[in-house]
């Protein structure tokens, strides 16, 4: 039978991201999927009981802590001696974590400390015949495997946004605390700050309803022969601004800056999307100006509903991969879009 | 700065990323239709990680970087011939599988190994780098393990940024959730970072530099050890292409007006 732990950590204001919440409602999933297996919730941070509080109606047979000033922020030292410690006082054999930035950099590592194995960015978790299987993306997504493993404990890191976020009623956990001592060779490291755009210079937004792609031809010789950037990055931001949507960008248009030719001035490889980029979670995209075939299109691999603006009816990046192809001028038609949603 | 670092970049090669890639099952698992056929480049963060590595080491006078590399050494010959002409390097070559559907904890195990086996290796000097996720596995475990089997609990992984403060302490960028990027200070080597974009260009070939490389790269090919790495642990139950191909509806010579409004009235629903 497996013991299925929960491994949460809290964010700056105390509370569970949404991704927690997604892993939460997984592994209620894969509980019930198993017939009964245990669920226990293991949260790390400088005050965990109001996270707990957050979940107390999950139906979790306990609720563990790691809890103190030395776990409010991530450091790959701290955050594994937490783990590793929950792991062990819930004696879990299937591990299920938000693929955080927090987790993801220490997870891997307290698997191998505890003689288990890790799968990370998981999208799918399945339990069948009381056997756990769960589904995750190979090559940058562009191939897709459905695997197990008999080695426990098992840890499975599920990717935001790939799950429905648990809803349930808030109340009172009684957490019990796990003790855990640093030494001081575990700190050696200290988190100093956050650099971070300000609010209105951020174009990365994970929660947007839309993922707005740049590719290339916005750099590129219009029909006049010139290039014109400063209306293009112009054209861009005022989109932004005004429909609050996430800024993807291609490989190529990123690529531009680092050979020091005039590009957008607020992309960074940040925004990169694609092969050697992010695969970002949005309802819906719209892609201008890209070009390419599969491999520069797994970008938008987890995009719902696609649509493109390309100057090219047969382009691979949308025939086939987008649900509408505009094939118009993208100078245009964001001018007018900008237009139409700033007199709304 | 005065710390003489010895940095090992462990990284390996990926196909090329323009090729089509297709699943056929083999009799040691899932793998590439031709995988053999298959260009191959070096994986392109654990490439960033070694230009980084290598930027470094040219301002820490008395330092060496390593390039661990674990792959079937007739491909990572073929890489070599243009990957030696960009920075300078010594390469630690192991003979074996690169495929994304080997074990992470087995390419992690060889590669430990092979670093724990460098003649003088001197762990109060010593920066393991590589890419924070390779762009066959995608997993982002090795780097990791590495990382634990070496005893190294300063990790840091979607690096864009490395400094190395007057004291000797350095100074880390690393990628977290929502475009933002943690700042930390780490007392100094021993550390392991998995490097992200960095914010280097790719170097140009260097035949000197390349002619250097190789009175090195190739006793390191001869002599590679076999690693037989495989996915022993994992039991996989399919791997497939995506069957989607969406029905494009394709709007042609429609005025930029109209096309406008259709857009807006879908982003606002």
């Amino acid at each position: 039978m497996e013991n299925i732990l929960l491994l949460v950590h809290t964010e700056a204001d105390g509370s569970l991201a949404k991704s927690a919440l997604e892993s939460l409602q997984a592994a209620q999933a894969l509980a019930g999927g198993l017939g009964g297996a245990g669920l226990s919730v293991g949260i790390v941070g400088e005050k965990i009981q109001d996270a707990a509080n957050q979940i107390a109606g999950c139906g979790a047979a306990k609720f563990l802590g790691v809890e103190g000033a030395e776990f409010a922020q991530p450091r790959y030292a701290s955050d594994a001696a937490a783990a590793e410690a929950l792991c062990k006082a819930a004696q879990a054999t299937v591990v299920i974590a938000p693929a955080t930035s927090r987790w993801t950099r220490v997870l891997a590592g307290v698997a191998a400390r505890l003689n288990g194995r890790v799968e990370t960015h998981v999208t799918g978790l399945r339990a069948e015949n009381c056997a756990v299987s769960v589904t995750r993306w190979y090559y940058r997504q562009r191939m897709e495997a459905v695997l197990s493993r008999a080695q426990r404990p098992w840890f499975l890191l599920v990717d935001p946004g790939s799950q429905p976020a648990w809803e349930g009623a808030a109340g009172t956990a009684t957490v019990e605390p796990v003790a855990v001592s640093l030494p001081e060779s575990s700190k050696r490291t200290t988190v100093t700050g956050l650099r971070a755009p300000s609010a209105d210079a951020q174009t990365i937004r994970p929660d947007a309803d839309l993922l707005f792609v740049t590719g290339a031809g916005w750099t590129k010789k219009q029909a006049d022969g010139q290039t014109h950037v400063p209306e293009a990055e112009k054209i861009i931001f005022d989109f932004l601004k005004l429909t609050r949507a996430s800024l993807g960008s291609s490989k190529s248009l990123v690529d531009l800056g680092g050979e020091g030719q005039a590009v957008i001035s607020f992309l960074t490889h940040l925004n990169q999307i694609g092969q050697t980029g992010s695969t970002p979670r949005h309802p819906k995209g719209l892609s201008t100006c890209c070009h390419g075939e599969e491999p520069h299109a797994v970008g938008w691999r987890f995009i719902k509903e696609r649509r493109a603006i390309s100057l090219d009816a047969n382009c691979g990046w949308a025939r086939g991969k987008a649900d509408v192809l505009y094939v118009a001028d993208a100078f245009a038609v964001m001018a007018k879009v900008n237009e139409l949603v700033a007199a709304k | 700065m005065s710390t003489a670092y010895q940095i090992v970049v462990c990284g390996s090669i990926v196909p090329d990323p323009l090729q089509t890639l297709e699943p056929v099952s083999s009799p040691a698992g899932p793998a590439l239709k031709n995988e053999a056929m298959l260009p191959s480049v070096l994986d392109p963060w654990a490439g960033h990680a070694l230009f980084e590595a290598a930027n470094l080491a040219k301002n820490a006078p008395g330092s060496k970087v390593y390039l661990v590399s674990l792959a079937p050494k007739a491909k990572l010959q073929q890489v070599m011939m243009t990957l030696a002409q960009k920075v300078p390097f010594e390469l630690i070559a192991l003979d074996g599988s690169a495929s994304g559907f080997t074990d992470a904890f087995e390419t992690a195990g060889a590669l430990a190994d092979a670093i724990l086996a460098i003649p003088g290796l001197d762990k109060s000097k010593l920066l393991v780098f590589g890419g924070w996720e390779s762009a066959s596995r995608c997993a982002g475990v090795t780097m990791q393990v590495i990382g634990e089997k070496l005893g190294i609990v300063d990790q840091f992984q979607g690096v864009d940024e490395l400094k190395v403060n007057a004291d000797g302490s350095l100074e880390i960028l690393e990628r977290i959730d929502g475009g933002k990027h943690q700042i930390s200070t780490c007392a100094g080597a021993p550390a392991l970072l998995g490097w992200a974009t960095g914010n280097l260009p790719e170097p140009k070939n260097n035949p000197q530099v390349g002619m250097a490389n190789m009175r090195v790269v190739m006793p390191a090919l001869q002599k590679a050890k076999p690693a037989p790495v495989g996915a022993g642990g994992i039991d996989f139950a399919s791997v497939a292409l995506p069957k989607q191909l969406r029905e494009t509806r394709i709007v042609k010579d429609a005025a930029p007006e109209e096309i406008a409004r259709e857009i807006v009235e879908w982003i606002s629903k």
